[in-house]
């Protein structure tokens, strides 16, 4: 482990994964009851990719998300109870109901929504990394997409755009293994997605996505290297989806193996952190258990507000299709 | 304004309406900056942009890779972010390459996020046939992006139109398409030197009449003029309405025609089968059924891509003889 860590920031990687991880299995769980309408897709098993590159981020740094967003959500500030108000379609939610649970955004965490459209985020990462630039401000974007994006042409667009001008921008690809239900073998002849960044002239980096300090130690060289003006990076994770690509077990396709869950399981980054912190001291049992109780006070009371809270009513329904108001 | 009365009026070719509007844009504002295909060192392959680069630098005239997911990216992702960005999308066909970053992300975005962005980007782009450009390079796909909540689309007739609407688009905190078009860039009307918006849902009466209403939009506006000259001739008194706005639609104006004419046609030079001119007949149907003698025709392009040959391409573009033939066959005449 790095010798320049602080303790506290242990702690908080390790509170922020956990928070994830308690709220993706009670969204699932939610989900599941019927009580959360629509599609959700779950982020347990990739909470190090989150909260390793969040920790190098303030509010004004941007990011987009994915339909895999709500670990970037959270690690990046948001909170349980506008966030569950969001999933259950309600009008306290981040987006007034409006979105749902792939499109949570919050502009002033610097969270430029998760994205329904599988490679949708990287080129508005891109622009903002542009306005960070033309705006003179120390502003990163941070752009999370999957293997199976790094298909899409507008990942392609948008990186060469961010290389060419040098825009503090880093591509985090987290490769969960899968397109969808499409292995990574049967979607893309690389191996490593990172290999693609010397196409665009950019330097590529693959990191193991379950260990959240190799994350951490990687995204804090690009995003420092973004900010000094030295350009982006391409950071691929290399991570595990538990749940399938729709909800826990979503449709029961048969696309891959309990065995290999299992084995990636064994893996798991919050398990091995924890094994860490506590080898180190950093950590007691009783600190650990703590985290988890807070976190399900933090669904507790975000689900109760969810529920408490009222649906958008037929006056919210034409309400933000445009900007009304003075016009600068 | 004095000096200007002293020279006479002070005309000005569409091209050079739309550098105006664009540099009066970037003079105003700070945070806006062209972003586009040779929109820099070569100042748009219309022209449009010539001399730009040199008065404003490569920091706010961007010149970018062929990439319209990356261009229309960009302005989403800048606008959202405090800047302005103008997107210049050379050919309006080129949208095609881009629609997911229109249609998905630019028109979503503010809804999606419930009210949480805004998004004061431009979108300059060039439509229209006539140059033996041939399928790609020659579409009016205006009713395309009309279709889409949270977009706004305009089109200038003209050159006061175009520096107007650019303004106007520049200085509104919502995605605006201006849709130009290619044909009428060496057109000249009078154009003033000062700023000046054409306001956005508003048509314009170009030539006011009392037997029949013509709703043309863009160029098909000057066709419109000529048939209404041609119809003179044979006693029908036509009032043409510039459309202008496509949306937000400025059905108030049509109403108001139609309520004094009671009989009309729609002309654009899009594909006819679905395209802008079916939703305005809707709306005058819907809030007008009463006011109505005829049935409202419908002039456009043939449902056929647009065909290269000159010999085609003639045949293909609406004009004032398709108007004129139009309009005797609901009158009877």
């Amino acid at each position: 482990m790095a010798k320049n860590i602080t303790n506290k920031t242990l702690i908080d990687l390790h509170a922020c994964m956990v928070r994830i991880r308690r709220f993706e299995e009670e969204a699932g769980k939610l989900m599941e009851d019927g009580k959360i309408p629509g599609a959700l897709h779950l982020y347990v098993g990739q909470e190090a990719v989150a909260a390793g590159v969040m920790a190098h981020l303030s509010n004004k740094d941007q990011i987009t998300s994915t339909h895999r967003g709500h670990g970037h959500v959270i690690a990046k500030g948001g909170q349980f109870s506008p966030m569950f108000a969001e999933l259950y379609g309600k009008s306290t939610g981040y987006c007034k109901g409006k979105g749902g649970s792939m499109h949570i955004s919050n502009m002033a965490l610097g969270i430029l929504g998760a994205n329904g459209i599988v490679g949708g985020g990287p080129p508005i990462a891109m622009g903002a990394a542009f306005s960070n630039k033309f705006r003179k401000t120390k502003q990163v974007a941070v752009t999370f997409f999957g293997d199976g994006a790094s298909n899409e042409g507008s990942f392609h667009e948008a990186a060469n755009m961010a290389a060419l001008y040098q825009l503090p921008c880093v591509f985090v690809c987290e490769n969960n293994g899968f397109g969808e239900y499409t292995r990574q073998t049967n979607h893309q002849a690389v191996t490593d997605v990172a290999d693609r960044a010397a196409g665009y002239g950019m330097p590529g980096v693959v990191v193991d996505g379950m260990d959240v300090m190799a994350v951490y130690e990687a995204a804090e060289a690009a995003i420092k290297r973004a900010r000094a003006g030295d350009g982006p990076t391409l950071l691929e994770c290399k991570t595990y989806r538990y749940y399938d690509h729709v909800g826990v077990r979503g449709m029961g396709l048969t696309y891959r193996t309990d065995e290999e869950v299992d084995a990636w399981k064994q893996r798991d980054a919050i398990n091995s952190f924890e094994a860490v912190l506590l080898k180190q001291g950093v950590l007691t049992a009783k600190k650990i258990e703590n985290v988890y109780a807070r976190a399900d006070e933090e669904i507790k009371e975000g689900v109760a507000f969810a529920e408490s809270s009222p649906f958008p009513t037929e006056e919210d329904l034409l309400e933000d299709v445009y900007f009304v108001g003075a016009t600068s | 304004m004095s000096e200007a009365l002293k020279e006479g009026p002070r005309m000005l070719p569409y091209v050079s309406a739309i550098t105006e509007g664009v540099r009066q844009v970037l003079q105003e504002q700070d945070n806006a900056f062209v972003a586009g295909e040779d929109v820099g060192q070569a100042g748009s392959v219309f022209g449009y942009y010539q001399g730009l680069l040199a008065e404003f630098g490569d920091r706010r005239i961007v010149d970018t890779p062929i990439s319209e997911k990356g261009i229309i990216g960009l302005g989403v992702g800048a606008a959202a972010t405090g800047c302005r960005p103008i997107i210049d999308v050379m050919f309006m066909d080129f949208l095609g390459e881009c629609m997911d970053e229109v249609a998905n992300q630019m028109a979503k975005m503010r809804f999606m996020f419930g009210g949480g962005a805004t998004l004061p980007v431009t979108v300059l782009t060039m439509a229209g046939a006539g140059m033996n450009l041939a399928a790609q390079h020659s579409q009016s796909w205006e009713a395309f992006l009309a279709h889409l909540p949270g977009v706004k689309v305009l089109m200038p007739s003209n050159a006061y139109d175009a520096k107007g609407m650019i303004i106007a688009a520049a200085r509104d905190d919502n995605p605006v398409f201006v849709v130009m078009n290619k044909m009428s860039l060496a057109m000249q009307c009078e154009v003033p030197a000062e700023m000046y918006e054409v306001p956005l849902g508003k048509a314009a009466v170009v030539r006011e009449g009392t037997g029949f209403s013509i709703f043309a939009m863009g160029r098909m506006v000057h066709e419109a003029l000529a048939a209404a000259k041609t119809l003179e001739g044979l006693g029908v008194d036509c009032e043409v309405v510039d459309v202008r706005s496509i949306q937000p639609f400025d059905s108030e104006t049509a109403v108001a025609s139609i309520k004094k004419t009671h009989r009309a046609l729609v002309v654009h030079e899009a594909v006819r089968f679905g395209g802008f001119g079916g939703e305005i007949v809707a709306q005058l149907q819907e809030e007008a059924f009463d006011y109505l003698d005829a049935p409202i025709a419908r002039v456009g392009a043939p449902f056929s891509p647009v065909p290269y040959s000159p010999a085609l391409e003639k045949l293909y573009i609406p004009n004032a003889e398709r108007i004129v033939a139009e309009v005797k066959k609901v009158l009877g005449i």
